[in-house]
C-alpha cells in the first residue's frame, strides 16, 4: 500500500509543472495568441524562484518571485506581438532562447548551491490518515494550487462574461472588436496569466521537483505543456488529464524498469508522449467538437484600426 | 577639434593592432562541452579543468569554450566554427562528438585536437579518458557494507561502454563483499534531467533499493536520498552541500593537470596525438571525502583505492560473464580494449542491456 501512495504522490510531482503551464498557455491560446515562449518563461521563474528563495532563505518569497519573473519575461512577448504586432510564432521561438540563456547568465552564481524547499502539508491528524492522508492533506502548496488553478481556468472560461467574451476575442478578433471589446487589452492580461502559471511552473521545479539551480532545468517541459494545450483540444480538463497521464506513464515505465521486466529502456522511455498523444487524440476525435474549440484567429495578429 | 580625433584615431588603431599581435603569440585552446557548464556535474568539472589552465599558463594561453552543444550535426558545427576562429587545440568532451571531431580533423589538418572518452584517433586526433571503473569498484564495496537491503538503485544514462563498464566494476566491487548483492537499473535515456533522475531515484527507493548509484550528471537522485534519509554517491563532483547526511562519498573528476600538460605541449610545439586513460593513480579519478559512513568502510575503502593506485585492475579474474560464460581466467586481467568496447554485463547484475 505504502508503494502505491509513494507511485501516486511521484505522479503528482511530475504533472503538477506540466498541468501549471499548460493551463496558463490554455488561457493565452484561447485569446487567440500563440505564445512558443513556455519554456523561456518556465526556466526564467524557476531562476527567478530559486535564486529569492536562496538569497532571503523563504521558499514562500521563492514562489512569488517565480511568478513575478514569469510574468514581466511574458511582458516582453505581450510588447512585441500585441503593440508592435510581431510574428507570434517567431517572437515566441525567440522569448524561449533568450529566456534559456538570459536563466544560465543571471544563474551563474547559484550553481552549485543549495536551495530551499517548499514544506509539503503538514495538517495534524489528516495528514496522519492512512493513505489518503498523505495524497489529500500531504502534499506539496503547489499541487493545491494547480487543482485548484484548473477548476478556475474551467469555471472563468465558460461559465462568466469575461470568459465568455475572452473567448470570443480568440474566435475573431475583429467582430469582437466592433462590439467594442477591448482586444488588446484582454490578449495583454492573457498573456502575463500564461506567463505568471509558466513562472510558476518554473518554481516548482526549483523549489519543489529539485530543489536546486542548474541550467536547462526545465529540458523541455515547456514544450510538452505546450503540445498538451494543442492535443487536449484548449479544454482544460483534459489538460489535467493529459499531464496525469503523462506523469503516470512516465513513472510507470521506471518502475518496469526498476522491477526489471525485460523491455527495452528506449521503447519505454518514449512511452509517456506516445500514450499521451494517443489518449488525447482519442477523446477528442469528434471534428465538429475539435473545430469549435479551437480559436479561430490563434496566432494571427491584430492591429485595431482605431 | 579634428587632430584630436586623427591622434585619437591613431592611437586606437595603434593599440588594436598591439592587442591583435600579441593575441597572434598566444595559443587559443578550445573546449566543447555537452551540458551546461552549470550543471555542478561533467560538463562544470571539464570546466575548472579550463580555468585552471588559464589560471596556470596566464597570458601565454587564451581560452574560450563552446556549452550545450547537442550531440550530432550541432557538433560538426561547433568543431568547424572553433577552427575556423583560430582554436589551435580543441578538446571535444563527450563520447558523442566523436564522429564530428574525427571529420572535423580531416577538415582542419593544423589544428590539433583531442576527444574524451572514444575510441578513434588520427595525426591530428588524440584520445583521453578517465578510468572511472576504477572508482565504481570502491562504490561497489561501500555499497555493499553500507546497505540494509541488499539492493542499490542505479540511474543511467544510455547503455555505451563506458556506462557498462562501470555497471560491472560497481557490481565486483559489491560482490567482493557481498555475494548476493543486487544492483537495480533505471535508464532514463538523458545525461541531464534533475527531474527524470529525481523521478527514477524515487522508484528505485519505492522499490527496496536503500542507496542511490548514478551515471548521470546533477545533483537530484541524491537530494531524494537526502529528503527520504537514505544513502547515495555524488557524481563528477563534489555534492555533499546538497546532501550533508546523505553522499557517502562523489566520483569525481580533475581534468585540470592534463589540460594544463597538454596545452603546454601545444605552446612548445611537442604535441602529438596521445592515448592516455588516466586513473586514481593519476589523480584524474578522485573520490570525495568519505562521509556518513563507520570508519571501518572509510578504511575499507581507502584501502581499495590504494590497492587500485598501486596498479590492481577491478576487472581481474576469475570474472564470468552474466549468463555464467566464463570471460576471464584467473588472475587474467582484462585489455583496455575489451573494456573500452564493453556491450556485456557480469554476473549477477539484474538488468537486460538496452542494444
Amino acid at each position: 500500500m505504502d508503494i502505491a501512495v509513494n507511485i501516486l504522490l511521484t505522479i503528482a510531482t511530475a504533472a503538477t509543472p506540466l498541468l501549471i503551464a499548460a493551463i496558463g498557455e490554455l488561457v493565452v491560446e484561447r485569446s487567440g495568441v500563440l505564445n512558443l515562449g513556455v519554456e523561456g518563461m518556465m526556466i526564467m521563474g524557476a531562476v527567478g524562484g530559486f535564486g529569492a528563495g536562496h538569497l532571503t532563505g523563504s521558499p514562500w518569497i521563492g514562489l512569488l518571485a517565480a511568478i513575478a519573473m514569469g510574468a514581466l519575461f511574458s511582458l516582453l512577448f505581450a510588447v512585441m506581438t500585441l503593440s508592435l504586432a510581431t510574428n507570434q510564432v517567431a517572437t515566441g521561438l525567440s522569448l524561449t532562447l533568450l529566456g534559456l540563456g538570459l536563466s544560465g547568465m543571471i544563474g551563474t552564481s547559484f550553481v552549485g548551491q543549495p536551495g530551499v524547499r517548499l514544506p509539503n502539508l503538514d495538517i495534524p491528524v489528516l495528514t496522519d490518515i492512512p493513505v489518503i492522508g498523505r495524497l489529500l492533506f500531504g502534499q506539496d502548496p503547489i499541487f493545491y494550487i494547480s487543482i485548484a488553478l484548473t477548476a478556475a481556468v474551467m469555471w472563468f472560461l465558460f461559465k462568466t462574461r469575461t470568459g465568455l467574451t475572452l473567448r470570443s476575442i480568440g474566435d475573431s478578433h475583429t467582430s469582437a472588436h466592433a462590439l467594442g471589446i477591448k482586444v488588446i487589452r484582454y490578449r495583454y492580461l492573457s498573456v502575463i496569466f500564461g506567463g505568471a502559471c509558466a513562472g510558476l511552473a518554473g518554481g516548482h521545479l526549483s523549489l519543489v521537483y529539485t530543489p536546486q539551480w542548474v541550467e536547462n532545468m526545465s529540458a523541455g517541459r515547456g514544450w510538452i505543456a505546450l503540445a498538451l494545450v494543442v492535443f487536449a483540444s484548449w479544454r482544460p480538463w483534459r489538460v489535467l488529464a493529459g499531464a496525469y497521464i503523462f506523469g503516470a506513464v512516465w513513472i510507470g515505465q521506471l518502475h518496469a524498469q526498476a522491477f526489471g521486466i525485460p523491455v527495452p529502456s528506449q521503447m519505454l522511455s518514449s512511452l509517456p508522449y506516445l500514450a499521451t498523444v494517443v489518449v488525447l487524440v482519442l477523446i477528442s476525435r469528434n471534428k465538429r467538437l475539435t473545430m469549435m474549440n479551437t480559436p479561430a484567429s490563434l496566432g494571427q495578429p491584430f492591429v485595431p484600426d482605431r | 577639434m579634428k587632430k584630436l580625433l586623427i591622434a585619437l584615431m591613431t592611437t586606437t588603431a595603434a593599440l588594436s593592432l598591439a592587442a591583435s599581435a600579441q593575441a597572434a603569440d598566444k595559443l587559443k585552446a578550445c573546449w566543447v562541452y555537452t551540458g551546461p557548464i552549470g550543471d555542478f556535474g561533467y560538463s562544470y568539472q571539464h570546466d575548472q579543468g579550463r580555468l585552471e589552465v588559464q589560471k596556470a599558463l596566464g597570458d601565454k594561453v587564451e581560452t574560450a569554450y563552446l556549452e550545450n552543444v547537442s550531440e550530432g550535426p550541432d557538433a560538426d558545427r561547433a568543431f568547424e566554427r572553433l577552427s575556423r576562429e583560430g582554436c589551435k587545440l580543441i578538446f571535444g568532451t563527450s563520447f558523442g562528438f566523436m564522429d564530428a571531431e574525427v571529420k572535423a580533423a580531416k577538415k582542419f589538418p593544423k589544428v590539433m585536437f583531442e576527444h574524451a572518452t572514444g575510441y578513434k584517433s588520427g595525426d591530428n586526433l588524440g584520445l583521453y579518458n578517465a578510468r572511472f571503473y576504477e572508482g565504481r569498484y570502491v562504490l561497489g564495496q561501500i555499497a555493499a557494507k553500507e546497505s540494509k537491503s541488499g539492493v542499490a538503485g542505479y540511474i543511467v544514462s544510455f547503455p555505451i561502454p563506458e556506462v557498462v563498464m562501470g555497471i560491472n566494476s560497481f557490481m565486483l566491487g559489491a560482490q567482493s563483499i557481498n555475494p548476493n548483492f543486487k544492483a537495480k537499473i533505471v535508464w532514463v535515456n538523458s545525461w541531464f534531467d534533475p527531474g527524470k533522475e529525481a523521478d527514477a531515484a524515487k522508484a528505485l527507493f519505492d522499490q527496496g533499493a536503500d542507496i542511490i548509484v548514478q551515471h548521470t550528471d546533477s545533483t537530484a537522485a541524491l537530494q531524494v536520498a537526502e529528503e527520504r534519509k537514505l544513502h547515495g554517491f555524488g557524481q563528477s563532483s563534489d555534492m555533499i552541500k546538497f546532501a550533508p547526511n546523505a553522499q557517502l562519498t562523489s566520483l569525481t573528476d580533475e581534468w585540470g593537470p592534463y589540460y594544463i600538460s597538454r596545452v603546454q605541449a601545444a605552446i612548445d610545439g611537442t604535441w602529438k596525438p596521445d592515448n592516455v586513460w588516466l586513473g586514481i593513480k593519476d589523480g584524474a579519478v578522485k573520490l570525495a571525502p568519505y562521509t556518513n559512513m563507520p570508519d571501518d568502510v572509510k578504511a575499507m575503502a581507502e584501502a581499495t583505492e590504494k590497492k587500485i593506485a598501486g596498479g590492481w585492475n577491478p576487472f581481474t579474474g576469475p570474472i564470468a560473464k552474466q549468463d555464467g560464460s566464463a570471460w576471464l581466467k584467473d588472475g587474467e586481467v582484462a585489455d583496455d580494449g575489451t573494456l573500452l568496447g564493453m556491450n556485456f554485463y557480469v554476473k549477477g547484475v539484474d538488468d537486460k542491456l538496452p542494444q
